[in-house]
């Protein structure tokens, strides 16, 4: 197999723009970044198909040598075409964004945030329980309860309920 | 006439199908008997098809008129077909829910005449994957399944779906252009893209290329089978999508992953020689993803991190490369499948009745919801592994398999199975203490819903009847655990051994080449 060195030189610099795209924070970007790895890799399948030849089945006499290998460009045709599809959605869904939030960014997940910024304690054990109305008196710390409150205040805004009160 | 020549179908009826619900956009009934109908028919196909390998034996179809290895062939064997069927069952019983969720909510939230189509063309991207025997075709199969489900993910476009979305979107496009880089790389070194035809062909080239092939072809299935590290954009995607959604998401879209990542480590790649790394990755998926888990206040997501640690399982039955290791983690995949779903549908019932999926809002759900509390406590305890369960049984199957394989590896990692196993039932005992047992009041921010006893949100009896139905037949799998786990153990046989798919695909006068051993490879 006979290698193209400026397709592969085509190649290496579409997947290096492409990796640095991805990693950017803007959405736009990660898309052009999708796009480019896309057709690096439809560049590579086309490199694997060996050099370029004649039409497949161009004449009988023609010596199977003299052939492009076809199934590469078939490959290559499926992969563009869903690219393509998934870069039409993807468009549609930054302009989503665009519209919902006014940039284009990524976001952060509010509920991921929320639990990594979660004090360590054991939600279960330490929550603010009222003793006497559970059935698993697993929580006979008492005398504690009152710093965990004090630990579970800080991080939400939202108002904490107090120990024992509806 | 051979019946497997049928299996086709298994991927055009769901196709037919949505072309037919998208012509009938604006008829909603119709929609829904079509898309029911379809998926019915495509489901008794599949049993006729599981029963004609039910005892083993392998049977392929050539597509196109192009004889293997040139053209695309479906395989159907006891792994496939068993897969066709659970998926089709689960997939049939979350489209009933969700007709029943948006009969009764009006489609606001789901927009009813883009999800029937889509859902179909989710199906039938599933059902190729299962089937086909040709990689390239897998990975066409694998995009409509990704197609349809960023569909489904961004349902509605609400700020939070579409969050997801992006996530999801972009990390499945990356992992497949891994992907497709795998197989150009694979065309490129063995000039053809038939798995069976690979399976001859990739033992001829040196070890370092094949390693190489071999670990980009998992790394790729492993971001899709959410196999950690590769598993972090699950947690923050899945929970966001509708109920039914999320649903058919944890149950099918990680197992086609493993799905994928079974026939990369039997067919193409046969042997031991990554056993030991997927063996770590797979503690670290166990312990990793059921710690997460245990941080979490949100059911939904709660179950998205048990879903990411049992994966480990099955990685872990995978990396055994035994008959009963592999035959365990087959029966898991069918286990999983149907408890995951049935999870799911019961937290989108939750969600209905008490007004959130939050554990910090819900409270005394036992006593508002009796039957909804027995939904929930089957399948949980189904998951966690308490005996009679089918949860039960596929875990004690694994670790017999790895006590019997007796390597200090496999030792650590029955270990860290049982942990794992104990430290899900204490996620779902949290579950359970908190949302149904403890008194509504005691929550740290009731739900009004649940404090005012005249309101009571009458569930839908479409959903809660799917989603039992769903939970009946993850019993029937314990039930049926002996038939069920004599094609498990026949499939792994057949997957290990090789020669019936090679055969069946490319005649058979072709040898067999023999596995390489870990000696032989260092």
């Amino acid at each position: 197999m006979s290698i193209n060195l400026t397709l592969l030189i085509v190649m290496g610099v579409l997947y290096a723009c492409g990796i640095y795209l991805v990693l950017e924070r803007s959405l736009t970007r990660v898309l052009l970044g999708l796009m480019l790895l896309a057709n690096a890799t439809n560049i590579l399948i086309l490199s694997t198909g060996g050099y370029a030849g004649v039409a497949p089945f161009f004449t009988k006499e023609t010596s199977p040598e003299a052939y492009s290998d076809p199934l590469p460009q078939a490959l290559i045709l499926t992969s563009i075409v869903i690219s393509f599809a998934v870069t039409a959605f993807m468009l549609g869904m930054i302009y989503r964004t665009w519209v919902l939030a006014r940039q284009d960014e990524i976001q952060d997940d509010l509920e991921d945030r929320r639990v990594a910024e979660t004090p360590s304690f054991d939600a279960e054990d330490d929550a603010i329980v009222p003793l006497e109305t559970s059935e698993f008196a697993v929580t006979t710390t008492g005398p504690t309860d009152q710093e965990r409150a004090e630990a579970t205040e800080t991080p939400g805004s939202l108002p904490k309920k107090e120990g024992g009160s509806t | 006439m051979n019946l497997a020549n049928l299996s086709p179908l298994a991927v055009l009826l769901p196709i037919l199908g949505a072309a037919v619900a998208f012509m009938l956009i604006r008829h909603h009934t119709a929609q829904r008997m079509v898309s029911i109908g379809v998926l019915s028919a495509t489901l008794l196909l599949e049993c006729l098809l599981l029963m004609s390998v039910w005892d083993g034996g392998t049977t392929s179809v050539t597509l196109g008129g192009w004889l293997p290895p040139w053209g695309v062939v479906l395989v159907v064997d006891q792994f496939s077909s068993l897969m066709l069927v659970v998926s089709t069952v689960v997939s049939l019983a979350v489209l009933i829910y969700a007709t029943g969720q948006g009969m009764a909510d009006g489609d606001q939230e789901a927009p009813v005449s883009i999800f029937h189509p889509t859902y179909l063309i989710l199906v039938a991207g599933v059902s190729n994957a299962f089937l086909t025997g040709d990689l390239f075709n897998l990975y066409v199969g694998f995009e409509i399944l990704l197609t349809a489900s960023y569909v489904l993910m961004t349902l509605g476009g609400t700020g939070p779906r579409i969050r997801a979305g992006v996530t999801y979107v972009v990390v499945s496009v990356v992992s497949s252009v891994l992907f497709l880089v795998a197989i150009a790389m694979i065309y490129g070194a063995t000039g053809t893209i038939t798995m069976a035809d690979l399976a001859v062909k990739l033992a001829e080239l040196d070890q370092g290329t094949q390693n190489l092939l071999h670990v980009m072809l998992l790394v790729a299935f492993g971001i899709k089978a959410a196999v950690f590290p590769l598993s972090f954009w699950l947690p923050d995607s899945y929970p966001t999508a509708p109920a039914p959604v999320t649903a058919v998401f944890a149950g099918l879209l990680t197992k086609v992953g493993v799905y994928a990542m079974v026939r990369t480590e039997t067919l193409l790649f046969p042997g031991d020689t990554l056993n030991v790394p997927l063996m770590v990755v797979a503690l670290l998926t166990m312990i990793v993803g059921i710690l997460g888990a245990l941080a979490q206040s949100d059911i939904k997501r709660l179950l998205s991190f048990t879903l990411v640690s049992h994966i480990g399982y099955m990685v872990f039955g995978l990396a055994m490369s035994s008959v009963a290791g592999l035959g365990a983690a087959v029966f898991y995949v069918a286990h999983h499948i149907t408890v995951q779903t049935s999870l799911f549908l019961v937290t989108g019932l939750i969600e209905r009745r008490g007004g959130s999926s939050s554990m910090d809002r819900l409270g005394g759900l036992a006593k508002l919801s009796p039957l909804l509390a027995l939904l929930f406590f089957i399948p949980a305890m189904n998951l966690a592994g308490i005996p009679p369960f089918s949860g039960f049984l596929g875990k004690l199957g694994l670790l017999q398999a790895g006590v019997e394989l007796g390597t200090p590896l496999a030792i650590v990692l029955v270990v860290g199975g049982v942990v794992t196993s104990l430290l899900t039932l204490l996620a779902i005992a949290r579950v359970w203490n908190r949302a149904f047992w403890r008194k509504p009041e005691d929550a740290e921010y009731p739900d009004p819903v649940l404090q005012t006893p005249g309101s009571v949100a009458v569930l839908p009896r479409t959903m809660v009847g799917s989603t039992a139905g769903l939970v009946v037949f993850g019993v029937a799998l314990t039930v049926f655990a002996g038939p069920l786990f004599r094609v498990a153990d026949g499939s792994a046989g057949n997957m290990l051994d090789r020669s019936a798919y090679i055969h069946s695909v490319l005649g058979d006068s072709v040898q067999v080449p023999p596995l390489p051993r870990t000696g032989d490879a260092k």
